[in-house]
């Protein structure tokens, strides 16, 4: 496994490839599930009935009045389910409920064989309801004490010690709102029932194992009686990994009962209202200085935002709590972590998986502190970074922690950020309605799945008699580039050029029992698998040619070890060593290793709107050696943008009155939920791989890079916290709304210049 | 042959006969001749494209918010020229294809032989997950092959490329994946057309013209009238026909609400609702003039228009949206409304009994209500001249580009020796209605235009309306920038005023 392979400067890995589907994307011609319904004749569309509260038992479903509606074939309900109704992995999400737990939940699916007569059908179906009363925003769900799964509490140290010895105690409530996915796709599946009753389902997920478990446990049938294939994805970003299984389970069962393929698409407003977001959070917290402003303690109290059901809410809410710390030393530490159950979508994984939310605990008690301890941000953030040999609160040795000081001194050198502070300066001394900030932050982030389990992988790499490859593996593609990344290392291992090695379609049938494609990992996990498999091939031809004296080309060494009844392919298998992690102490080593990086931001804020531009974004990111660095460019500036939505744009709003729409999604388009669009693209955007960055023990010295990058968008906000101070008085602590919109940052403004802000509208840090 | 047989649109008389044609509506796409019969009046293109195999183009958002759905048309351009123009197709009803061309992305390439634009989304990075990319291909492609189109070492603030792409035209498309900057690299990347190329080559000849057409599908009909009588005479006959010009409106409630016709009459091509006039006192613009048009043609005689278009939704929108239709749907927000009620501008409505021109202050009673009888439609918006020397928009909204507004403001002001002599002020987002700030204006007119000046009428259009808290932004919030809007304008136009003085 991991074979080391010797330095070539022309091998396929760690060239700067475009994407492997680059081709078909631009030209129409790549298939997404849905696209694949237009190709298959006797198709049904389903439409789901989706309930109009928040909370409410329903009391009548009837589906007659559906099926009289022409083209209705057939309704789906809780009687239809021959297996077990329920659609996760934690047995708390029936398919068909008889409790609705959230505003716009399925409670049955219509069959039809148009979409328009499904749609028809679903409105025909007549449902009452009886209201329950719904617990809609966090703060409710803490008055209440609605909470659901375990407490987590991490902690190291003596924490009321450093608190009550420090020179320098503040406390505050921080929180972070909700983001929804808007992968660009919406959620699909399409499943069929072939010959001998295999249940075939494609499927926009990225977990087909897990989306097979549950289809057939919905089904009551073995598993491997349901193959789940994956294309492509229009995107996941965390959204396809727990919320597709429900959908398929629909489609699966939709075709074993009618004979035909079946069809579940959802439009935009359904995807948005009915599957789960980032989860939104709460934290108060008590923090100690020092007077050099060295962190001393910290105490903390983060909730989630759990939505309906647990989901992966438990996983998040772990590795929150294990980034709170983010790239600094803090000596005493004790956080706690509980997940609110709330009358809302079940909100699950999404980029970073609790990682931001944690992470911006720290930035933004950094950010607030730092005015009142006296000390510039800049200065405030590296005199508490990590060093060679300090330990995170949950007791993994910080490895490489001076790689969080070469990007920090790469960025400020390299984006001429001293000088460009001078700058600044200067414009805010001559402008009188807007104010400039550069800020600079660093990411830590932990690589590998909390749960140790899941740090495993498979694949299938095939050698045909022509020479030509094909290579499987268990990870899917959603456009981050996995693909690509898994041909280059498949041609690099068995030095092929790359036109001779295809990837065929993500299947539960070539590769079993996969992980998520998930934190960051893929290319970790699948890469070692594929390699493992090339690397016994290429052994395996390696005594083939030993009979041979001259060295015999690729194809004839292939054709020579098929004559010797050699076995051409292999199944590769990996799993990556060194993890453990006790989830009760919240104690171990979880991750692999860390991925580092630094961005500084430069803004300007209007002081007559809030509103706000990105003028500049200069980063440094650790990537290991690049396994493919146009693929790995893109994943952090597609990140950092994502994160800066989140951050700045992205703003979720469900219904809080207590009218009759209470708990509803009121952003539940594109034209009411804003994602970044041109304008928000810094205008000036370098983004430099660390060099030098060989990561032992990880497949060609590469790291992951879907997550890490994502968080480096806390500079933005950060740069945004501190303009807005720049129409105040020197020493001003501001809190900042997240997302940071142009109000948000208004009403900033507002409190720098000691005006009047409405209650609620800003946060305040109580010294 | 007549309209459909049965359903609201169910009439037999001779007038509808005698202006049915006994063509096939077909429609070119990539090349390829289809023809559109059966098609319902409702089904959106992007849905009609899909069904006939070209899955290229995407559903994102179903509202035109996102350009996954994006094509190319064919559009006149003057009398014997042609553009190409990116258009939101899953707003627009297929059978409005009829007689026109359209190019997707699976006619700019092939994977073998990638269009320019294609190339450089390929080999830069352009796609991640691929699925926004044949949207982006389109909209990309039809300012690659815009007319004016040069290379340029001019400065334009980094929204337009040495080779003169103007990024704006790929701003109603969003990618969730790449964070954009490889995509803008493929735009400036790109160099002018080949000499050979046909889609350049179309450019020279006149574009399709848009003949009286009738489709029938299994649940109504699209007509598209010869004239504006007609039109009118089809809407007193139908009084349940959906009228539609780019259909950037309907469209949505198409696809979010469920929203069906029997009869959808097409008015977007009338040569009666596209023209422009001028006298000494009066510009008038054609109701069906897109906002395109607006922004090619009149854009630089009229400062306010030039500010607001390039703020208003996405070029996408923009292609297809007409000025009549955003004020016919009365939308509260509609940006345009506020420009037009700063700049004085009247509406002249047609009907059976000929027409009417109302002011535009009067013309909206409520939410997406106007004075406009059932049986009227919107020919053109009237503009007094002379226009005021300063104008100012203000757009607040989350996003720069494409974003819905949560408070608009339009200003125009005629000032002489410094004086304001008279003072226009429209306002979006604050009630039921875009309104005219009268107390606001009343508090300019007279003064001095100061800097103090502007902050007292400031508090004054601050009480304007009757601001809600809603997703967009919160009550406080709105007064609180509706306050600094003319301080703003002040601070932004001093120079201008200097000189007025």
């Amino acid at each position: 496994m991991s074979a080391p392979l010797p330095a070539r400067d022309d091998r396929v890995v760690g060239q700067p490839l475009p994407h492997e589907s680059a081709a078909l994307h631009v030209t129409g011609r790549a298939l997404y599930t849905e696209d694949l319904g237009y190709r298959m004749p006797g198709l049904l569309h389903a439409h789901p009935v989706q309930a109009p509260h928040a909370h409410a038992v329903v009391t009548r479903l009837d589906p007659s009045p559906a099926l009289a509606v022409p083209g209705v074939v057939r309704v789906l309900t809780a009687a239809d389910v021959p297996g077990t109704n329920d659609a996760g992995a934690k047995g708390d999400e029936p398919l068909f409920p008889d409790e609705v737990m959230f505003h716009g939940q399925s409670v049955c699916w219509v069959l039809a064989e148009t979409p328009e007569a499904a749609r028809l059908g679903a409105l025909a179906v007549e449902v009452a309801y009886e209201v329950l009363a719904a617990v809609v925003t966090l703060e409710e769900a803490i008055e209440a004490g609605s909470f659901q799964g375990g407490a987590p509490r991490l902690e190291r140290g003596d924490v009321e010690n450093g608190l009550a010895h420090a020179a320098h105690v503040f406390s505050g409530v921080t929180t972070s709102a909700g983001q929804e996915h808007f992968y660009l796709e919406t959620h699909c599946s399409i499943a069929n029932v072939d010959e001998s009753g295999q249940v075939f389902l494609q499927s926009s997920t990225q977990h087909p194992s897990e989306t097979q478990d549950i289809v057939a446990h919905v089904l009551g049938r073995a598993t491997h009686a349901v193959t789940v294939q994956c294309l492509r994805m229009g995107g996941g970003f965390g959204g396809k990994e727990m919320q597709p299984h429900g959908f398929a389970a629909v489609a699966a069962l939709g075709a074993v009962l009618t004979g035909r393929p079946v069809r579940v698409r959802l439009t935009r407003g359904q995807d948005m209202t009915m599957t789960g977001k980032r989860h939104g959070f709460h934290t108060r917290w008590r923090v100690a200085f020092d007077d050099e402003g060295h962190l001393l303690a910290l105490e903390a109290t983060l909730t989630s935002d759990g939505g309906w059901s647990l989901d992966l809410s438990e996983p998040v809410m772990a590795r929150a709590l294990c980034h709170v710390d983010n790239a600094y030393w803090i000596p005493n530490v004790r956080v706690d972590g509980r997940i609110a159950r709330t009358n809302k979508t079940s909100q699950t994984a999404f980029r970073g998986f609790g990682g931001p939310q944690g992470m911006l605990v720290i930035e933004d008690i950094l950010g607030r502190c730092a005015p009142l301890l006296g000390i510039d941000p800049l200065s405030l953030r590296q005199r508490n970074f990590y060093r060679e040999g300090q330990s995170t609160p949950y007791g993994q040795v910080v490895r490489h922690a001076e790689r969080i000081v070469t990007c920090w001194e790469h960025v400020l050198s390299t984006a001429d950020v001293a000088r460009r502070l001078e700058d600044v300066a200067q414009y805010n001394a001559t402008q009188e309605h807007s104010r400039r900030a550069i800020a600079v932050t660093p990411v830590k982030f932990g690589i590998a799945f909390n749960f140790t389990a899941f740090n495993q992988a498979g694949a299938l790499v095939h050698v045909y008699k022509d020479g030509s490859v094909l290579v499987n593996h268990g990870g899917t593609e959603m456009g981050q580039g996995l693909h690509t990344k898994m041909l280059q290392i498949a041609a690099t291992a068995l030095d092929v050029p790359l036109d001779l090695v295809r990837l065929a379609p993500t299947r539960t049938d070539k590769v079993p029992n996969t992980s998520a494609t998930a934190a960051s990992s893929g290319a970790d996990l699948n890469g070692g698998a594929v390699l493992d498999a090339c690397v016994q091939i290429r052994e395996r031809l390696r005594a083939v040619q030993a009979a041979h004296e001259a060295p015999l080309p690729w194809a004839d060494l292939v054709a020579a070890a098929y004559a010797e009844r050699v076995q051409l392919w292999a199944a590769g298998f990996y799993r990556t060593e060194g993890l453990h992690w006790d989830s009760a102490a919240m104690q171990g080593s979880p991750f692999k290793y860390f991925s580092y990086g630094v961005a500084a931001a430069e803004v300007e804020v209007d002081g007559f709107t809030g509103s706000h531009r990105v003028l500049r974004v200069d980063v440094v990111h650790d990537v290991g050696d690049s396994l493919s660095p146009l693929i790995d460019l893109g994943q952090v500036e597609g990140a950092f943008v994502q994160g800066a939505g989140w951050l700045t744009l992205e703003d979720l709003r469900w219904d809080e009155s207590h009218g009759p729409s209470r708990g509803r999604l009121a952003t539940n388009t594109a034209s009411t939920y804003k994602l970044p669009s041109f304008s928000e693209m810094p205008e000036e955007f370098t983004v430099t791989l660390l060099e030098r960055a060989h990561e032992d023990g990880a497949v060609h010295g590469s790291k992951a890079v879907g997550e890490p990058p994502l968080m480096l968008a806390f500079s933005v906000r950060e740069a945004l916290r501190q303009a807005a101070a720049a129409f105040g008085p020197p020493g001003v602590s501001v809190g900042l709304a997240a997302p940071a919109t142009p109000e948000a940052v208004f009403w900033a403004v507002e409190h720098a210049r000691g005006g009047n802000v409405p209650p609620g509208l800003h946060p305040v840090v109580e010294g | 042959m007549a309209l459909r047989a049965k359903g609201p649109a169910d009439h037999d008389d001779e007038e509808d006969q005698g202006m049915a044609t006994d063509q096939t509506p077909r429609v070119t796409v990539n090349g390829v001749v289809h023809d559109l019969v059966g098609t319902d009046p409702w089904t959106p293109a992007l849905e009609w494209l899909r069904s006939i195999g070209l899955t290229g183009a995407k559903e994102g958002c179903a509202e035109g918010e996102c350009g996954a759905c994006s094509v190319m048309l064919a559009r006149r351009d003057g009398e014997d020229r042609t553009r190409w123009a990116a258009v939101n197709s899953c707003l627009l009803p297929a059978s409005a294809l009829a007689g026109q061309e359209v190019v997707t992305s699976e006619g700019l390439g092939s994977p073998e032989a990638l269009h320019p634009v294609q190339h450089e989304m390929a080999v830069r990075g352009g796609s991640q997950c691929g699925y926004c990319t044949p949207g982006f291909v389109c909209s990309m492609a039809a300012e690659f092959y815009r007319p004016d189109r040069a290379p340029s070492r001019e400065d334009h603030g980094g929204e337009v490329g040495p080779n003169g792409f103007d990024l704006s035209a790929i701003s109603g498309n969003l990618c969730r994946c790449t964070g954009y900057r490889p995509i803008r690299d493929a735009a400036y990347a790109l160099g002018l057309p080949q000499t050979d190329d046909a889609l350049a080559s179309r450019l020279r000849s006149p574009g399709p013209a848009a003949a009286p057409v009738v489709v029938d599908g299994p649940t109504g009909s699209y007509v598209r009238p010869a004239d504006l009588d007609e039109a009118i005479h089809l809407i007193q006959r139908h009084p349940d026909a959906v009228v539609v010009a780019g259909s950037t409106d309907w469209g949505v409630d198409v696809n979010l609400k469920g929203a069906r016709a029997g009869l959808v009459i097409g008015i977007d091509h009338l040569a009666d609702l596209r023209a422009v006039t001028r006298d000494a006192e009066h510009l008038e613009i054609g109701a069906a003039l897109t906002l395109a048009e607006l922004e090619r043609g009149l854009a630089r005689e009229i400062p306010l228009l030039e500010t607001v278009l390039p703020l208003f939704a996405s070029p996408l929108i923009r292609n297809s949206a007409t000025i009549g239709g955003n004020l016919a749907t009365g939308s509260p927000i509609g940006d345009l409304a506020p420009a037009l009620l700063a700049l004085g501008a009247d509406v002249v409505l047609h009907g059976a009994d000929g027409q009417r021109v109302v002011p535009l202050a009067s013309f909206f009673t409520g939410y997406r209500r106007s004075v406009r009888g059932r049986d009227e439609l919107i020919r053109a918006v009237r503009i007094p001249l002379p226009l005021g020397e300063v104008t100012g928009f203000h757009k607040i909204a989350k996003r720069r580009h494409d974003d819905i507004s949560s408070v608009a403001v339009a200003v125009s002001l005629h000032v002489v020796d410094g004086t304001v002599q008279r003072a226009r002020i429209g306002v979006g987002g604050v009630a039921a209605t875009p309104l005219r700030a009268t107390d606001a204006e009343a508090s300019l007119e007279g003064q001095s235009w100061t800097r103090a000046t502007a902050a007292a009428a400031g508090e004054v259009l601050r009480e304007v309306g009757t601001p809600i808290d809603d997703h967009r932004a919160s009550a406080a919030y709105r007064r609180a920038v509706l306050a600094t809007a003319l301080v703003r304008l002040h601070a932004q136009g001093a120079s201008t005023a200097e000189v007025t003085r």
